[in-house]
């Protein structure tokens, strides 16, 4: 229990007393010069007080992630990123941020509004300040609740054994853990932006659940608190040991503001015997102005390994912000009887790019796996389902089901879809679906009729075309992305 | 002599000045050969098109065309059932007139009047460069408007090792109709490589029935590029039997508002086959409906591959697209691969696909067999009934009694 009262004491210290000064707010750190070499990998690993392998680590990555082309296959359209142009270590967030909630951009404060969120999140959102002298006391209020709601959770977690914690402190406390699943799911060279993330991660989640143990609450909460701290380049690990349950939640229904314009996370999930793991993302990240100026480069990899039999594990997104949507949660189905689920809701409008799906690698005797995927394309966007079910030979008695559907808003917008199908098995069952259509002129009549106004109306028939998805998600957020969708969608119609 | 792209460049090179039509045409599709290479050869990198079907064999394999005549080819000509309409045979891609039964009218020979077309893409499509660049001999059909040209067969023999790179024209003016049953076989181990041009007028209507019956030795790869208009129909139905690799490669382009296409398909395979079934249709006008139902039947340590792209113009609005994939694996070590792709830019739209992959369903089995069926017999039943409805989309009898009178001596080979 040791290492979990250390959690605590890390996370109180950070949050409470040094939270404006941060532990990351030395000088050194925030001149760290622009672009990307070994030095720079030396600095992130030292400032991390990392063990030596873990240094090793991220040099052999960031060796292959030289060798690396940026892939081009996706559908999407950006100009080049010039990767020596972005700072790898610094934090000057708080300084570029907005004094006051004044300053901050009347149109993303009407859609905190809209989505119900209390006045006090909206400025950290928005990312105001908390040091300026104006809204300290909003700022710091909203510090302290979060501090003692964690604080209570984290006792809570403690006391059933889970270990819940930033990844650098995992690195230093549980290097054994770490060093034994880390990139054992999504190999350093997996791919160019895991390649990276593997080279340069400071930020991320780790989670153990140890066997037997059904982690006492939804993992939601707390990290909504913490969202504040999410970084460019994430990394998540999720352990679930034997016969373990989890329900993970990232990121918030808020949209946020981020001076990253990249980011590029990793999560890898590992699911033993029996254990049960769910990741439902809601994702917001801003998504550019309405002429496609602005907003995230968010290309994640996210796979689940369900290493052991009868081990679940179950992907919920629902994706509405970022400029560019570059994500592919995908299970590997090793164990007998093993499930993978992908859930998923993408919604893009002016000029937004989703290209995303999930790839269910079918290994294990009888395993099963769920795709029902709702793409909604609205404005000048692109929204492309890219997916992968493969069953090998050893998937005796595998089963896959796929429902893709797509709704177009618009006659501006584009939606594809990119199913890829590959079957060794006789005994394997593949089944795929997918249709495109539009919202119908009389089902919006229906709706009008009965005094609905046409936002309405679109926003009651897009949560119907999503209503599968939408029951995936644990409650509370549920209701929030309801919302969210019709948000997104304004200015759609009509 | 060299293999694989290099071998067909010097052959090109040995040919130059000699083959008919347009040079420059040629030497642009040898430069964009060069630059391509074959797919899955030499060249490293991954075409996405050709993800799941690689050249690498036909790269590795000695092609050698000799002009001496072959016997062979009126045996395999009489083992063809063909029916009892115009025929316009070839062997080993050489127009022979001696075995043909000419259509009256409307028949033109690409060695004498050399017609490249305006659809295709050499700079594109690796094997339609490398057909661009030695086609030789091939058949142009043109039905004038209004007329009803009736069936008329095209038939490819192929003997021996060479390879061979027929190029076809099929034009239909304004409101005419055509029958092409398209027939391949062979002896050996060549290369048919066939590029066919389709121009569907307003409100014709083509019907396009091909049985691929190759040697199990042989490589096919054919490219057909169609361009339909307004009100007109390009009906087709491809049955893959043969060849130790085939790629059937259909380009559509619906480009007249109410234009129909049906590219529908059957491959059987069994041993070490390979066929790839890959089609993009391209909606490019309001109101156009497109239809595809493609069932794979693969036995032994066959592997199947079907890849089908809807594209949809901002334009076309009230497309009704639909394509249905299904597969039935009747071997442990048997392989399908599947890409229904849709790519949608028009919002009024109703398009969808389904693919299903499987085996025989063992309840349906056991009915049949507790009735005293033997188990190979009660296989060959119900894979004839997964195929029935791809067939059934054969309208004309005659011709989908020749298609099931193949499936059936393909069976028969099968128990031997």
């Amino acid at each position: 229990m040791a290492a979990v009262t250390e959690t605590l004491d890390t996370v109180q210290s950070v949050t409470q007393s040094g939270y404006k000064w941060g532990f990351e707010t030395t000088i050194e750190m925030d001149f760290a010069p622009k672009g990307l070499n070994e030095d720079i990998i030396r600095l992130i690993s030292a400032r991390k007080e990392e063990p030596e392998w873990m240094l090793e680590w991220r040099l052999k990555a960031y060796a292959a992630w030289l060798k690396m082309e940026e892939p081009q296959w996706a559908r999407v359209d950006h100009p080049p990123i010039d990767y020596q142009d972005l700072h790898y270590y610094a934090a000057p967030k708080k300084k570029a941020g907005p004094k006051n909630l004044d300053e901050v951009d009347p149109e993303l404060l009407k859609m905190y509004e809209k989505l119900g969120i209390p006045l006090k999140e909206r400025a950290i959102l928005a990312g105001v300040d908390p040091d300026t002298v104006e809204n300290t006391q909003v700022a710091v209020d909203a510090v302290f609740d979060s501090v003692s709601v964690a604080t209570t959770f984290q006792a809570t977690l403690r006391k059933s054994g889970v270990i819940f914690c930033p990844i650098s402190e995992a690195i230093r406390e549980h290097p054994d853990l770490v060093k034994q699943y880390i990139g054992s799911v999504v190999p350093v060279a997996d791919n160019f932006f895991a390649a990276l993330n593997s080279a340069v991660f400071t930020d991320g989640s780790f989670v153990f659940i140890p066997k037997g143990v059904r982690c006492p609450m939804e993992l939601s909460t707390y990290f909504r608190i913490n969202a504040r701290n999410t970084g460019q380049f994430e990394r998540t690990l999720i352990i679930a040991e034997a016969g373990s349950q989890v329900s993970y939640l990232e990121g918030c229904t808020a949209p946020q503001r981020d001076e990253n314009q990249l980011h590029a996370a990793v999560v890898e999930l590992v699911a033993m015997d029996d254990a049960r793991i769910k990741y439902s993302t809601v994702q917001n990240w801003y998504p550019g102005d309405s002429n496609g100026k602005g907003g995230i480069y968010n290309f994640v990899t996210k796979r689940g390994a369900c290493r052991g039999d009868r081990s679940k594990i179950s992907w919920t997104q629902v994706e509405t912000g970022s400029a560019i949507t570059w994500k592919y949660p995908s299970c590997v189905l090793l164990g007998e009887d093993s499930v993978g689920e992908f859930y998923s809701v993408a919604v893009t409008n002016n000029h937004q790019q989703a290209d995303t799906g999930t790839k269910m690698i079918h290994v294990g005797k009888g395993s099963r796996s769920t795709i029902i995927s709702k793409g909604i394309s609205a404005g000048h966007s692109n929204n492309t389902y890219r997916g992968l079910v493969r069953m090998l030979p050893s998937a005796t008695n595998a089963r896959n089901f796929t429902q893709c559907d797509s709704l177009l808003i618009g006659d501006q917008c584009g939606a594809h879809t990119v199913p890829y199908i590959e079957s060794r098995n006789p005994t394997a069952k593949v089944e795929h679906e997918a249709t495109t259509s539009k919202i119908a002129d009389d089902q919006l009549f229906y709706c009008r009729q009965r005094g609905l106004s046409k936002e309405d109306a679109v926003g009651l028939i897009v949560n119907g075309f999503c209503k599968d998805v939408l029951k995936e998600l644990p409650m509370e957020f549920a209701v929030e992305a309801q919302k969210l969708l019709a948000v997104s969608l304004e200015g759609s119609v009509g | 002599m060299s293999t694989g792209a290099t071998g067909f460049l010097q052959r090109y090179e040995g040919l130059a000045g000699r083959l008919p039509g347009d040079s420059a045409l040629r030497s642009a599709a040898a430069a964009a050969f060069k630059a391509s290479g074959l797919p899955g050869g030499t060249q490293q990198r991954r075409i996405e098109a050709w993800k799941y079907t690689s050249l690498r064999s036909v790269a590795e394999a000695k092609f050698q065309p000799d002009t001496a005549p072959r016997h062979e080819v009126e045996t395999v000509l009489a083992g063809l059932m063909l029916l009892d309409a115009p025929r316009i045979v070839f062997a080993d891609g050489v127009l022979r007139s001696d075995l043909s039964v000419m259509p009256p009218t409307g028949f033109a020979r690409f060695a004498d009047q050399p017609d490249f077309g305006t659809l295709s893409w050499p700079d594109r499509e690796p094997m339609v460069a490398l057909n661009t660049m030695l086609a030789q001999d091939g058949a142009a059909l043109h039905v004038p408007a209004g007329f009803d040209a009736g069936i008329v067969q095209l038939v490819s023999i192929a003997t021996g090792e060479g390879d061979f790179h027929p190029r076809h024209s099929i034009r239909l003016a304004k409101g005419a109709m055509m029958t092409v049953v398209e027939i391949s076989a062979g002896q050996g181990r060549y290369l048919l490589n066939t590029v066919t041009e389709i121009h569907v007028a307003e409100g014709a209507h083509l019907t396009h029935i091909r049985l691929q019956d190759e040697a199990v030795t042989a490589f096919h790869i054919s490219t057909t590029y169609a361009g339909i208009e307004t009100g007109g129909t390009y009906d087709s139905f491809t049955l893959n039997l043969g060849a130790r690799l085939s790629r059937t490669e259909v380009h559509a382009q619906l480009s007249g508002a109410g234009a129909i296409v049906h590219l529908n398909a059957a491959q059987i395979l069994t041993g070490s086959q390979h066929a790839d079934f890959t089609t993009v249709v391209g909606h490019a006008a309001p109101g156009c409906s497109s239809r595809q139902t493609v069932k794979n039947v693969l036995n032994g340590r066959s592997r199947g591959v079907f890849q089908g792209k809807i594209e949809v113009a901002r334009i076309a609005q009230k497309t009704d697209g639909y394509q249905m994939n299904q597969a039935l694996l009747l071997s442990p070590d048997a392989e399908i691969d599947c890409k229904p792709e849709l790519e949608i830019f028009a919002d009024d739209v109703k398009c969808s696909h389904g693919a299903t992959v499987g085996e025989l369903d063992p309840d349906q089995m056991f009915y049949l067999r507790s009735r005293g069926i033997p188990d190979a017999e009660a296989r060959s039943i119900l894979v004839r009934a997964f195929l029935a409805e791809a067939l059934g989309a054969v309208a004309d009898e005659t011709i989908r009694n020749r298609l099931e009178t193949a499936v059936g001596q393909w069976w028969e080979r099968q128990k031997a």
